[in-house]
C-alpha cells in the first residue's frame, strides 16, 4: 500500500553519479540529505554563501580556497552532481585497483586526482604551475598575521628551491607530486563515512 | 417512483427538528465534556490522567507503524533511510600539532629532529579538515530540526513517509479541531481575565486573582498543545526576587513554565496578536517588555532588571539566556547579561520527547502563527521539566564563568550536549578571533622551529 517510495528515487541522475564517484547508495542518500540541510532557501542548490555559513569552515584558514574548489571556472551555483564529484576526491582509496580496467578513466578517488586536487588549491590560475606569488598567498592565508613578510618570503624560496627541479622557479604538477610520492596520500586526503 | 434525493429530505417537518435537535445536543454534550475535563481541572490545577493514557496509546501505534514501514522497505528492497545522531563521517580528535607532525612524518625521509619549516603537504590537514566541515558540522546539525529514527506518523519529520490509513487521519483531524477550540478559549480568557483584573486597585486581591487568572489560561493552553509534562524537584521552583533560567526551544517554553509557576516576564515588545496579549498581561502584573530599540543597550536592560530583582515583593524573572530557539539537542553559549545582575539564579532545564512531535521552532524558515499551528497539528507535546537547585556567583568568578556554569548544570541534567559555539551563529557569521587561533598555531609550527634554528 502506499506511493511513497524512499527518497533516493528523488536524487537527480542517482546512477550516474553513482557510476562517476563510486559512492554507496547509502553514502549518496546522506550526502543529499545534507546538501539540503545546507541550501538555506531551498533553492535547489548551493550559492557561495550557503557554504560560507558553515562556522566551523569560516574559521578554516583555507576556508575561502575550499569554497572556490566547488566554483571552477566562474560558476555561480553547485548542483547536488558537482558536490558530489568535489567530495568524491576524499572516498577512501579501493582496493581493486589490481582489477581495474586501464582504459577507462581513473576514479576521483585515485592516488593522483587527489594530489591533483591539492595541487589546484595552491595552483590559483589554473596554469599548471604553482609560481612563486601564488606559494606565497597560500602561506600567507596558513599563518595570517602572525608572520612577517620576510620570514615568509624564505620560506617559499626554500620551499620552491627544494621541489623545482627544471629550475624554472616555479612548482609543476610533476614535480609536485615527486616531493610527495612517499607520502601516504590515500589516508591524509581521505574522509571515511560511517556505514 | 424516484427516491428522495438529500435536498428534499429537508423540507420534510420531522427530519428538519430532528437534525436541529440531534445538532443541539450534541454541542451541549461538547460543551459540557470541555467544562468538566478541561477548564475546571485546569483552574484547579489537578489532572484527570487522560493524556499520559493518551500517550501510552501513541506510543504502541508508533512502534506499529515503524514495523510496516520496514517490512514494507524490505519487500520492495528499497533503501529506507536512517539517520545517525553520532554523524556522517568518522572524526580523529587529533589535534592540528600532532595531524600536521604526522603527515610531515610520513612523507619526509630526512631525519626526524631536524624537522623542516614548512612543507608542501601541511596544505593536506585544511583540505581535509574544510572538506569535513562541509560534509558534517556540529553547528548545522544543531540548528536543523532533530532526526528520528524511529517514525511517529508525521510526514514532516521522516524522510520515509507513506500513507498508513485513513481512520488514523480522521482521528488526527478531530484532535486539531479540538485543540483549536481550545486555543482560541485559553488566549481570550488570558487576554480579557487580566484586562478586568487590571482595573482593580492594586493589593493583594488583585495580586491572588491575577495569579489564579495566569495560571488558568496557561494550563488551558497547554491542554490546547496537548502538551504532557513532568515535573521533577518541584521544591526547587524559583522564588520571589531570583531570575529563573532555562534553555529554549520553542515559544511553548514559556507555557510550560508559566503553568506551574507565577512569573514575570521578559522580552521584546511584539506587535499582532502577541502584542495584544502582553498589552493585556501588563495589565494585572508587572511583566517588563522592553521596545526594539531599548534591546540593544545593555545598561538600560541591566538596569530595569537590576530595579526589578531588589525588589522581593517581585516575582522572579524568567529569561531564556540563548537568544534564539536551539532544536533541544545541545545548550549553546548563554548570555552574560542577566548574570551580571547579581541575583539569585534557578536553573531549568526543558527537555522534549522528539517521538510525539518537533518542537523546535525554526525562526527563518516559519513564522509564530505558522509555527503553533504546526504544534497542534502534532500529536502531542511530550516534556520533562527538572527544577535545579538554586546558583549564585562566587567571588572568584565573572559573569561569564557563572553563566557557563549554570549552562553545563541544564546540560547535564537534561542529557544535551554542552557546545561553546554562539547561539547567533544561526544569523550571523563567525567571529575571525576563532581563525587567528588555528593561523597562530600553525606559526609556531614553521616559525617557532625557524628561530631555534637561527640561533645556533
Amino acid at each position: 500500500m502506499g506511493s511513497g517510495g524512499s527518497r533516493a528515487a528523488q536524487i537527480p541522475d542517482a546512477d550516474r553519479i553513482r557510476r562517476e564517484t563510486g559512492f554507496s547508495q547509502a553514502t549518496l542518500l546522506r550526502l543529499y540529505h545534507r546538501f539540503r540541510a545546507l541550501d538555506s532557501n531551498k533553492k535547489g542548490y548551493l550559492s557561495r554563501v550557503d557554504l560560507q555559513q558553515i562556522g566551523a569552515l569560516a574559521v578554516n584558514p583555507l576556508g575561502d580556497r575550499i569554497i572556490d574548489s566547488f566554483f571552477p571556472d566562474g560558476s555561480l551555483r553547485v548542483e547536488f552532481v558537482d558536490f558530489a564529484r568535489v567530495l568524491a576526491h576524499f572516498r577512501p582509496i579501493d582496493d581493486d585497483t589490481g582489477t581495474r580496467d586501464p582504459k577507462e578513466p581513473e576514479p576521483p578517488n585515485s592516488r593522483m586526482n587527489k594530489l591533483r586536487f591539492a595541487f589546484q588549491l595552491y595552483d590559483l590560475d589554473r596554469d599548471g604551475k604553482i609560481s612563486r606569488h601564488e606559494m606565497l598567498q597560500v602561506l600567507r592565508l596558513m599563518v595570517g598575521v602572525q608572520v612577517t613578510e620576510e620570514q615568509l618570503e624564505s620560506i617559499t624560496d626554500r620551499t620552491v628551491q627544494e621541489a623545482d627541479e627544471d629550475g624554472d622557479g616555479a612548482v609543476s604538477f610533476m614535480e609536485f607530486s615527486k616531493s610527495l610520492e612517499k607520502m601516504d596520500i590515500e589516508q591524509k586526503m581521505s574522509i571515511r563515512i560511517l556505514k | 417512483m424516484a427516491l428522495p434525493g438529500p435536498s428534499t429530505m429537508f423540507l420534510l417537518l420531522p427530519f428538519d427538528s430532528l437534525i436541529v435537535n440531534l445538532l443541539g445536543i450534541s454541542l451541549t454534550v461538547l460543551f459540557t465534556l470541555l467544562l468538566v475535563f478541561i477548564i475546571v481541572p485546569a483552574i484547579f490545577g489537578v489532572s484527570f490522567g487522560i493524556r499520559k493514557l493518551y500517550m501510552k496509546t501513541l506510543l504502541k501505534i508508533f512502534a506499529w507503524a515503524t514495523l510496516r514501514m520496514e517490512r514494507g522497505a524490505k519487500e520492495r528492497n528499497h533503501q529506507l533511510y536512517k539517520p545517525y545522531t553520532n554523524g556522517i563521517i568518522a572524526k580523529d580528535p587529533t589535534s592540528l600539532e600532532e595531524e600536521i607532525k604526522e603527515i610531515r612524518r610520513s612523507g619526509s625521509s630526512k631525519a626526524l629532529d631536524n624537522t623542516p619549516e614548512f612543507e608542501l603537504s601541511d596544505i593536506f590537514y585544511f583540505c581535509r579538515k574544510g572538506m569535513e566541515t562541509i560534509m558534517d558540522d556540529e553547528v548545522t546539525k544543531r540548528f536543523s530540526a532533530e532526526e528520528l529514527e524511529s517514525w511517529n506518523l508525521l510526514s514532516r519529520t521522516n524522510y520515509n513517509f507513506q500513507y498508513i490509513s485513513l481512520r488514523l487521519t480522521i482521528l488526527w483531524g478531530l484532535g486539531v479541531l479540538i485543540r483549536i477550540a481550545l486555543a482560541f478559549t485559553g488566549i481570550s480568557l488570558l487576554v480579557v481575565g487580566t484586562t478586568v483584573v487590571g482595573y482593580l486597585p492594586n493589593g493583594r486581591f488583585k495580586e491572588f486573582l491575577s495569579k489564579h487568572v495566569h495560571l488558568m489560561c496557561y494550563r488551558i493552553c497547554v491542554r490546547a498543545l496537548t502538551a504532557i509534562i513532568t515535573y521533577h524537584d518541584r521544591k526547587n521552583r524559583p522564588r520571589n526576587g531570583g531570575i529563573c533560567v532555562a534553555n529554549h526551544t520553542s515559544p511553548i517554553d514559556v507555557i510550560i513554565l508559566a503553568s506551574d509557576g507565577y512569573y514575570a516576564m521578559v522580552g521584546q515588545v511584539h506587535g499582532g496578536l502577541m502584542g495584544v496579549i502582553q498589552r493585556a498581561m501588563v495589565k494585572a502584573c508587572p511583566h517588563v517588555w522592553f521596545e526594539r530599540s531599548e534591546v540593544k543597550d545593555r545598561h538600560l536592560v541591566a538596569k530595569r532588571l537590576t530595579e526589578h530583582v531588589q525588589d522581593k515583593s517581585k516575582l522572579p524573572i524568567l529569561i531564556f539566556p540563548e537568544g534564539t530557539c536551539i532544536n533541544n539537542t545541545s545548550v549553546m553559549m548563554f548570555k552574560k547579561g542577566s548574570f551580571e545582575i547579581g541575583a539569585t539564579v534557578y536553573p531549568v532545564a526543558i527537555k522534549y520527547d522528539p517521538q510525539f512531535g518537533d518542537a523546535f521552532w525554526n525562526s527563518s524558515k516559519y513564522g509564530m502563527v505558522t509555527y503553533l499551528l504546526r504544534m497542534m497539528t502534532s500529536w502531542a507535546i511530550v516534556c520533562s521539566v527538572w527544577y535545579l537547585p538554586p546558583m549564585t556567583r562566587e567571588a572568584d568568578e565573572d559573569a561569564v564563568q557563572f553563566a557557563n556554569r549554570v549552562k553545563s548544570a541544564i546540560a547535564r541534567q537534561g542529557g544535551l550536549v554542552d557546545l561553546l559555539w554562539d547561539g547567533g551563529l544561526k544569523r550571523e557569521k563567525v567571529k575571525d578571533a576563532f581563525k587567528e587561533e588555528q593561523q597562530k598555531l600553525y606559526s609556531k609550527m614553521i616559525v617557532g622551529n625557524h628561530e631555534d634554528r637561527s640561533r645556533s
